[in-house]
């Protein structure tokens, strides 16, 4: 699906979290938000899922307005930082949330919810812990649990926040490849949001850099490479990878 | 304290044995002279004529009615402070608003006002000569000295029970899950029931046990508005001082013994709920 953000601005309480955004996002991209914290990036994406609300601006999805759209509607699956699994639900019942949430009518049979869920076990390649609570997953199980929690419901968009900010660097690498693998498969329109320069750089096919609200370029990670063009992308590129990675 | 750790090998951040047992046995003293003892003194009184002269005390008409009357408070005051507990906690644990702060300390006032206050200030509302009480006396709507002023009161009184246990609770669990379920398609009445509810169900339950025994066993606040007719608008612990007060001893003594096993049972209710769903509290890490 295609996304539009048109003129998006966002103020909290008289402080300018986002500045007018523009940016278009083709069909089935994967797209880095990537800037340091602070610089608007996951209140975009919040903006993008209907989680906030814009003081200005749209957000077209295929052409048309869904800015008013409620967040349940706008069927965005959404990864969130944490994951926010449901601590008291097994991941069996984590990953069927979204499809057992569905009004009677177009609710699955319990068979068909099974077999979604067995399916979504294979592709993050953790079938066996249907039975586990999420207390009892390790960081990088969580994030795949939370993706297929997403995945669940055949969303028309992926949305990450920091999806792999709690890992460690050799999970993360392998997660990494994970989510280019189920982009590829799945043909999803993606939106990651990343304060790392080198995963934005190593996994998108077109990153926006941001800072203060505003989005400094737009291009691919090539481009952005090659060609940064304000000093704040040039610094941002180039500076010493920080030792957490 | 079946598990004092004295068998364990001597670790480094541990007292010295002899400090440790001083310090047990200084505890387990205290809660025995100040919290057994005066309980175990009422069923020793209550039963000091038999078991049969405790029957007739709580089987009379006068008790079988404050009996009714304490139960019918609290079976209507639980789920109605349950309902505002949640959705007060649920406001200031998830929402930024004008007004929060003034909000959490209009909570804790039944905490700071003396009970005895607060029925007197529900007698200058709605008694006869209060501010409300010419218009009440006109529709015939009788509050003082009757069932509404014996709840009203004992809202009052137990109102910060259930917010106060869920605020943090709510509070440190923040809103991700429930974001999540949105964006997974449920509506807000499914995440309520889904995620919400069942995130904080053990602070309910808890904030519901306190409530309960104290809406039992709540004196001042309703002594003032009961106006203390037999039969009709005294509560348990109201009679108990009657009853006291008339020298009937063994009568006042048994009540008390009732009482006191009601708020017995629900700690032991707390209890059982709890070993019995230990696997689920581990998985969750909930208390």
């Amino acid at each position: 699906m295609r996304i539009d953000i048109d003129e998006i601005a966002k103020s909290f309480a008289g402080t300018h979290a986002l500045h007018p955004v523009s940016l278009s996002i083709p069909s089935g991209a994967m797209v880095s938000l990537l800037g340091p914290s602070g610089s608007g990036k996951t209140t975009l994406l919040r903006i993008i899922a209907g989680l906030e609300a814009p003081t200005a601006g749209r957000v077209l999805f295929d052409g048309t307005d869904a800015t008013g759209i409620t967040v349940q509607a706008r069927r965005a699956g959404f990864v969130f930082q944490s994951y926010a699994l449901f601590r008291h639900m097994s991941v069996f019942e984590n990953i069927a949330y979204g499809l057992r949430a569905r009004p009677r009518g177009t609710r699955p049979s319990a068979a068909e919810i099974e077999q979604r869920v067995m399916t979504l076990l294979e592709l993050i390649q953790l079938p066996g812990i249907a039975s586990r609570y999420p207390a009892q997953l390790s960081g990088g199980q969580r994030q795949r649990v939370a993706l297929a929690r997403a995945l669940a419901t055949e969303p028309r968009v992926l949305l990450l926040d920091e999806p792999f900010g709690a890992l460690d660097a050799r999970v993360r690498r392998e997660l990494r490849a994970g989510l280019r693998d189920i982009h590829d498969a799945t043909g999803l329109t993606t939106i990651f949001v990343t304060h790392d320069q080198d995963e934005a750089l190593s996994l998108a096919d077109m990153v926006a850099v941001m800072s203060m609200g505003r989005i400094e370029q737009v291009g691919t990670p090539a481009d952005i490479r090659k060609r940064p063009q304000t000093d704040f992308v040039r610094s941002f590129i180039e500076r010493p990878r920080l030792a957490i990675a | 304290m079946s598990d004092l750790s004295l068998h364990h090998p001597a670790d480094v951040t541990t007292e010295a044995r002899p400090a440790r047992i001083a310090l047990t046995t200084l505890i387990l003293g205290l809660t025995a002279v100040l919290l057994l003892a005066p309980l175990a003194a009422v069923f020793a009184e209550a039963f000091r004529q038999g078991p049969m002269a405790f029957l007739a005390a709580i089987s009379t008409p006068d008790a079988q009615s404050a009996i009714r009357l304490t139960l019918t408070i609290s079976a209507l005051a639980l789920p109605l402070n349950a309902a505002v507990g949640l959705a007060a906690a649920w406001a200031i644990a998830k929402f930024d608003f004008r007004g929060k702060a003034v909000l959490i300390s209009l909570i804790d006032l039944p905490f700071s006002v003396s009970p005895v206050v607060a029925g007197l200030s529900l007698v200058l509302l709605f008694g006869s000569s209060g501010w409300l009480g010419a218009w009440l006396a006109l529709h015939d709507l009788r509050i003082v000295f009757a069932l509404p002023g014996l709840l009203l009161a004992t809202l009052f009184v137990t109102f910060p029970f259930i917010a106060r246990e869920l605020i943090p609770v709510m509070s440190e669990q923040g809103r991700s899950e429930e974001e999540a379920a949105l964006t997974l398609g449920a509506t807000g009445w499914y995440m309520f029931r889904t995620v919400t509810l069942p995130n904080v169900r053990w602070a309910l339950l808890y904030g519901v046990l306190l409530c309960n025994a104290r809406a039992m066993g709540e004196f001042g606040a309703v002594a003032v508005i009961s106006g203390k007719i037999r039969g009709q608008t005294t509560t348990m612990p109201i009679l108990i001082e009657m009853l006291y007060n008339e020298y009937l001893s063994v009568a006042a003594f048994s009540m008390a013994a009732l009482l006191a096993s009601l708020a017995l049972l629900t700690l032991v209710l707390k209890t059982l709920m709890e070993w019995r769903h230990a696997d689920l509290l581990s998985a969750t890490r909930r208390h």
